[in-house]
């Protein structure tokens, strides 16, 4: 058991931090809110230049050679400042199911583009019945003479707007797990993207599919085996959005201790009074005992281990723990917190988005729950 | 990073979990209310005793010592997983009093004599102490104690009433907090002293029966107590930072997550193997979602837990990570037993003396004996007063 970070991690940690600090202040989270594309070309540029779309991949393909672990790290300091840019989308969305699922071409074709940032790809799972369900699944793809014809509408798929490759989640056959994967090119005939304008002000959208034809090589893992590549990525994504949160959980507390220490009232600092003393310590708390669920799970996925518990552990805890942070931090603000020129509103607001990001808490606790025998 | 322990630690878990299935007698279940490892009956007490000593035997009680007192300087990880596994167990044994706090606290200010005659007793386990410190009106504010002890000749005469004491009718000896400067500010007139038998003349044991029924807790009264001047510890007057000396051993608390699974693994079996209106009571969706969430604040607290003896092992000095730890894990505690009543339903209300009852009426001993749990040891609002301000650095009230 060795909760510190090693070299490489502490100095990815460090980098990432002064890196972020510097070039993603509160002005920048709230000029991409309403932003065309939603992120900044210079500084999605400059976060290329890092390497970092490629730390867990195989140097093979240009990558770091590190693992999901220290991508996770890297994910907590982007979360902590509100990161617009689709570190997390390009990563965990779109390289990792090439890396994990797809064929010698496609990642030797694919992965340098998605790590040197040529490429973005993101994944389209969800539908009008928005669970997390193979059933929930209605986008046919029949095959046909030069491949597929896929139809069917794909809803709160992230920064579609900006993705050149949609990898989408499609039904192949006719039991409920007969669900497939394939690489659309969003340029392709048939597909129209409309974006949609959500609580957290980020690019989500919904996609139509109009007989959309693809070559059978688009077939991203096996016929049938779709469903685990979403079982698995939302493993992945479920954790690298709880880093996220906890990152954002921390920024929380530090801004409200820092307020409750500086503002005035009955002539004294609020942070002197018992009530908001008692609000700060269970943040604080929270917080604290958020980070160890959350990387016990990403050491486990990063060392190929079943973590199917620890993950929904983590997810279940973190959704419903940042929530809590964030409201708490809006009782200790005040009035000034709910406005819309304060920073806190900036935060719960992306709370409330990452919470159902690939499983809210009942959705993970139903899963724990079967995973226990209950 | 690395959330797996070593191939040695894992070896020590194992060795640690067959000797207690082979010493613990079969199908154990610990002592009704098991936040009370000793037991609270003349019976558990002595099973208690009697594991201590197989313990001292193993030389696991004394491990976290250094070298020099008998002990193996066993690392925080190695400490913690022997604390787990007793907790998971409900093994009695461990002795809190003399081994965790009195020991380590004459390490460092015992002088020769007193090192010798009192550690290699406490090493074997063949005495038990106890813990002056509570008194009727100095709770949370402890420094503000009025027990009095004046200088007379070569002894110390003590006059005064502690509270809370654990037992104390159980114990041999009790390491007290005296005030032998009235005038001096609160913390600087406070020593620290040995005394050698409860029997001495003018020492009265009064029992505190708790609302779980069980006799714990005590109320010691202290009617001209001569102490010799030869057990003070430390200097007079400075008994105070005496007391708050904490040797470095392991203080991750462990205990609150591996009492509280061993329940809860207790109330799953249960809940799936018992049914109520045509229906395992594990199907109840409330029940589902209780189970699920307290499993999950169990890892929470393993957490926290595991982060203070890792930053122990890394020399680093917890503070607020302590409290937050109680804090969280003894809320925990009070949860899982309200879980277990729910379960219960209506034979929730029985306990071990009703040839009706369920899980042998431990759930009902629980409820009522975990209220206790966020308030011995320094109150949830003390907790969250020194996270708040020692932690956080939020002014002082």
């Amino acid at each position: 058991m060795d909760l510190s970070l090693d070299e490489t991690q502490q100095m990815l940690k460090n980098t990432a931090k002064d890196f972020f600090a510097t070039e993603c202040p509160e002005t920048h989270v709230r000029e991409m809110e309403n932003d065309k594309d939603g992120y900044n070309k210079q500084l999605w540029e400059k976060i290329v230049n890092q390497g970092w779309l490629g730390v867990p991949f195989d140097e093979k393909y240009g990558g770091f050679g590190l693992t999901f672990l220290e991508f996770c790290i890297l994910l907590e300091e982007a979360g902590r400042v509100l990161l617009p840019e689709p570190l997390f989308h390009a990563v965990l969305l779109g390289g990792m199911p090439i890396n994990i699922f797809g064929n010698e071409k496609q990642k030797d074709e694919l992965l340098p583009k998605i790590i040197s940032g040529e490429s973005i790809a993101t994944l389209a799972f969800h539908e009008e019945d928005d669970s997390i369900l193979p059933s929930s699944i209605q986008c046919q793809a029949s095959m046909s003479t030069n491949g597929y014809t896929i139809s069917g509408t794909k809803m709160f798929v992230p920064f579609a707007n900006i993705s050149d490759m949609i990898i989408t989640i499609a039904r192949t056959g006719d039991k409920d797990t007969d669900l497939s994967a394939f690489i659309i090119p969003s340029t392709a005939e048939g597909v129209s993207i409309s974006e949609l304008s959500t609580i957290s002000s980020d690019k989500q959208s919904v996609i139509n599919l109009d007989n959309v034809q693809l070559p059978a090589t688009n077939m991203l893992g096996q016929k049938n085996k779709g469903w685990e590549l979403v079982e698995q990525i939302f493993s992945f994504a479920a954790i690298g959005k709880s880093c996220e949160m906890l990152g954002a959980s921390e920024k929380v507390l530090e801004g409200t201790v820092e307020y409750a220490k500086t503002r005035t009232q009955f002539g004294r600092p609020i942070g002197t009074f018992g009530e908001i003393q008692r609000h700060c310590s269970e943040m604080a708390t929270i917080v604290e005992g958020t980070r160890f669920v959350i990387y016990e799970a990403a050491w486990k996925l990063a060392q190929n281990k079943n973590a199917d518990k620890e993950v929904s552990m983590a997810k279940s805890w973190t959704s419903d723990s940042h929530k809590k942070v964030c409201a708490i931090s809006h009782q200790v603000h005040g009035g000034i917190g709910f406005t819309k020129e304060h920073w806190v509103q900036l935060y719960s607001r992306r709370a409330k988005a990452a919470e159902i990001a690939f499983g809210d808490g009942n959705y993970h606790r139903e899963k724990l729950s079967k995973l226990l025998g209950l | 990073m690395r959330f797996a322990f070593t191939e040695e630690e894992d070896n020590f878990r194992d060795e640690v979990r067959k000797f207690l299935k082979s010493e613990l007698p079969n199908n154990w279940d610990g002592v009704a209310g098991n936040n009370l490892e000793e037991g609270a009956s003349d019976k558990e007490w002595d099973f208690a005793l009697e594991m201590r000593k197989k313990l001292a035997d193993k030389g696991w009680l004394t491990m976290a010592w250094p070298n020099e007192y008998g002990g193996q300087n066993a690392s925080m990880m190695k400490q913690v997983i022997f604390a787990e596994e007793m907790t998971l167990a409900r093994a009695p044994g461990r002795d809190g009093f003399g081994i965790r706090m009195l020991a380590p606290t004459l390490m460092i200010h015992g002088t020769e004599d007193q090192k010798t005659q009192y550690l290699p007793d406490i090493a074997k386990g063949n005495v038990q102490w106890c813990q002056g410190y509570s008194e009727p009106e100095s709770g949370s504010d402890l420094a503000s104690l009025q027990t009095r002890a004046v200088e007379d000749g070569d002894d110390f005469v003590i006059n005064g009433t502690k509270v809370w004491t654990s037992s104390a009718h159980r114990a041999d000896k009790m390491f007290i907090l005296v005030r032998t400067n009235p005038e001096a500010p609160k913390h600087r007139g406070i020593s620290f002293l040995l005394i050698d038998d409860m029997k001495s003349e003018g020492i009265k044991v009064n029992p505190i029966i708790d609302m779980a029924g069980r006799h714990n807790f005590n109320m010691v009264t202290f009617d001209n107590v001569r102490v010799p001047k030869k057990n003070l510890v430390g200097e007079l007057n400075r008994g105070w930072y005496v007391g708050a000396t904490l040797l470095d051993f392991e203080r991750s608390g462990v205990e609150y997550s591996s009492r509280c699974m061993a329940l809860l693994t207790e109330l799953i079996e249960f809940a799936t193997t018992n049914k109520r209106g045509g229906k395992y009571i594990s199907e109840d969706p409330n029940i589902t979602k209780e189970i699920t969430e307290i499993y999950t604040e169990i890892n929470v607290s393993r957490g926290m837990s595991y982060k203070i003896a890792d930053m122990q092992s890394n020399g680093e000095v917890p503070n607020k990570e302590s409290s937050m730890s109680k804090l969280f894990g003894t809320i925990l505690e009070q949860k899982v037993a309200a879980l277990g009543m729910q379960i219960l339903g209506m034979y929730s209300q029985l306990g071990p003396e009703s040839k009706h009852n369920k899980l042998k009426g431990k759930i009902e001993q629980e409820f009522l004996s975990t209220v206790s749990a966020t308030i011995a040891a320094g109150t949830s609002e003390i907790q969250r007063g020194i996270i708040a301000t020692r932690g956080l650095g939020l002014p002082k009230p």
